[in-house]
């Protein structure tokens, strides 16, 4: 079926080149950083973690687009996502892959990478984050290729595809919680020292990877004419709604808990995100634009007779990525390392090599993207 | 009876998958020869169950602390970098800052001003061991937290889970920053973590750690483990605090103040 990937109309190799062009420049920013090591980022002994970690974390989220049409569509029999549901899985793969690939580039001495398999150590969340994301990416590459081929050849999919799709709606739920048990199971570092962390991973990221395949959904029935069927955009615009309010509620319980307890430590990571803290404010602008979007989009996804017109539900939903992916593409990042352990304040922001080292692993995953969902929506056309 | 094609390649995909499978399982099984550190230990050598180390504060100026971070920092080869991405095995800080969880409005001017020389802990349940993912970071029998800079892949996870910012990344490389190279200590490449060992080669040596030994004693190491030590006899006769004792992580750097 890949091969269906090498045809196609004279746009989709202007796009294809632009993303290999992007990826070139990007690996010049990587061949530097292999070269001369992470001194070339804005990273510091303070922040120790920077954008790569970040855009990973969200990225995970990004990748429970399939979940929130698999499960319905499985466990549910809700047929409507049957147009759609390949293309969640496929964005899957794409972001999952992303993850990886920004693990990689963060790591100081990347060619070491396979000591996390050779000597494995069952302690560390960071091993079984290695675990899930890979048996996250098998799962999903297995089970679309399998019922694509299925579909393609008018067959049902082999019987022992279903136990898999069961296994990866549970497995879906596996990546978010050890990723934030990244975070959640640190001592001393208050903003992520908390039980909602897992629980907040869920919500965000099954409200940030359904907008964004939603959104690159619509974008996609622009350009193909692939209509994913109006029942399936409502409910998955509905679905995202309430990921999105159970989002913004579970932020809510943390700054209740951390201002009323009026404990200082629990405090001061939120003082510094929205007021900034002895001068320094770097990410308070952000915080503000992300409490604006995060309100704003709530605004117009609630109301269905808002929710349904897409000309507002465009704008909604890219409201609903920007502000998901400040507060955790950067701000939780960030604000587990400001104040530091001894209470000072060391700020953080990418430099432009890192920026461009993260253009080519987003660039990457557009083209794996790009290079899935047209091989799906080949087939697709191919059968109908 | 013949086989077709699909039916071959499964038998010789398990084929395949069984034989690196019982390679490994034989390589595991096999007992490791013994290595030769291991067939003649320094005679010499420091031994203890629990290292431990009692920062006698009232002792301590500005200059004696620089003194023992030169001695440190020398010994060590560590680079003077001198930007946010410096590497630091011994440093001072502030009181507020080094006990922030401790947060009396007025402390004496005495030890509101006086510098506190902050260095790895040694936890007893540390943090950093606990997240590494290749065990790159150990803790060893006599309460050592050592690293092993081969093995690191400098994923930083020990930087954001050390609850006392013990530890430094190798941003770049660090040779170009090491003044004058000590031979008898490795260098450390890009790409690593590093910390304080307790100085592990000293102690193999029958030496105190370089900064015991310029603190005019105002620094005692010795066994937790054992009540007659001068660490334990210090910790009897003294009042002693340690940072942020509260995480569990049981710090082995006790401060007399």
């Amino acid at each position: 079926m890949l091969e269906k990937a090498l045809y196609g109309s004279k746009g989709y190799y202007v796009w294809i080149l632009l993303l290999l062009g992007l990826i070139g420049l990007g690996s010049i920013a990587y061949y530097t950083q292999l070269t001369q090591g992470l001194k070339i980022t804005g990273m510091s002994r303070d922040v120790s973690w920077g954008f790569y970690i970040a855009q990973f974390t969200y990225l995970v989220g990004v990748a429970a687009s399939a979940v929130m049409l698999v499960l319905p569509y499985y466990f549910h029999h809700y047929k409507a996502f049957s147009k759609m549901i390949i293309l969640g899985e496929f964005m899957a793969i794409s972001a999952v892959s992303m993850c990886m690939l920004f693990i990689v580039v963060d790591l100081g001495q990347p060619q070491r990478l396979l000591n996390v398999i050779l000597h494995p150590t069952p302690n560390s969340i960071l091993f079984w984050d290695m675990v899930v994301l890979n048996g996250y990416l098998f799962l999903n590459i297995v089970i679309g290729w399998t019922t694509l081929q299925a579909e393609r050849k008018g067959v049902t999919p082999a019987s022992w595809v279903k136990p898999l799709v069961y296994l990866s709606v549970i497995w879906a739920f596996s990546i978010h919680t050890v990723t934030a048990f990244l975070y959640a199971g640190i001592p001393g570092r208050h903003y992520w020292l908390t039980a909602i962390m897992a629980a907040r991973f869920l919500a965000s990221a099954f409200c940030s990877g359904p907008a964004i395949l939603l959104l690159l959904a619509l974008l996609l029935r622009r350009l193909t004419k692939y209509d994913p069927g109006k029942e399936a955009i409502q409910s998955l615009a509905k679905i995202i709604t309430y990921a999105m309010c159970v989002n913004v509620f579970f932020f809510g319980l943390e700054l209740f808990t951390s201002f009323y307890s009026n404990i200082p430590g629990h405090m001061h990571p939120f003082t510094y995100l929205f007021f900034g803290l002895e001068g320094h404010g770097a990410l308070v602008p952000f915080m503000w634009a992300a409490v604006v979007m995060a309100i704003g989009c709530l605004v117009l996804l609630i109301p269905p007779a808002l929710r349904n017109n897409e000309n507002i539900l465009v704008p909604a939903l890219l409201m609903l990525v920007g502000a998901s992916w400040i507060d955790k593409g950067l701000a939780l990042l960030v604000a587990g390392f400001v104040p530091n352990m001894f209470e000072r304040v060391t700020e953080y922001a990418p430099t432009i090599p890192e920026l461009a080292i993260a253009m080519m692993v987003y660039a990457t995953g557009a083209l794996i993207l790009t290079v899935l969902w047209k091989v799906a929506i080949s087939v697709k056309k191919e059968i109908a | 009876m013949g086989i077709n094609r699909r039916e071959f390649l499964k038998i010789v995909g398990i084929s395949a998958v069984a034989g690196l499978g019982g390679a490994t399982a034989v390589d595991l099984l096999r007992r490791a020869p013994v290595e030769a550190s291991q067939a003649s230990p320094n005679p010499k050598a420091l031994t203890a169950k629990r290292w431990a180390m009692v920062i006698d504060t009232r002792k301590l100026t500005e200059a004696d602390c620089q003194r023992m971070i030169e001695a440190c920092h020398r010994v060590h080869n560590v680079p003077d970098i001198g930007t946010k991405q410096e590497v630091k095995w011994i440093w001072t800080e502030e009181y507020e800052h080094a006990f922030p969880d401790d947060m009396n409005e007025f402390v004496s001017d005495e030890v509101k001003h006086k510098p506190f020389l902050m260095l790895c802990n040694h936890c007893d349940q540390p943090a950093c061991v606990r997240v590494c993912p290749t065990k790159a970071t150990f803790k060893r029998a006599d309460g050592i937290v050592m690293m092993d800079m081969h093995r690191c892949i400098g994923c930083r996870f020990c930087m954001a889970a050390c609850p006392f910012g013990a530890r430094s990344f190798n941003f770049g490389d660090p040779r170009p920053y090491v003044k004058e190279e000590n031979r008898k200590y490795p260098t450390r490449m890009r790409g690593v973590v590093e910390k304080c060992t307790f100085c592990t080669e000293r102690l193999e040596e029958g030496l105190m750690p370089a900064c015991v030994e310029v603190s005019n004693g105002a620094l005692i190491f010795g066994d937790l483990d054992d009540p007659n030590s001068e660490v334990r006899q210090a910790l009897r006769s003294n009042y002693s605090i340690r940072r942020k004792p509260n995480l569990g992580t049981q710090p082995c750097v006790y401060y007399i103040v």
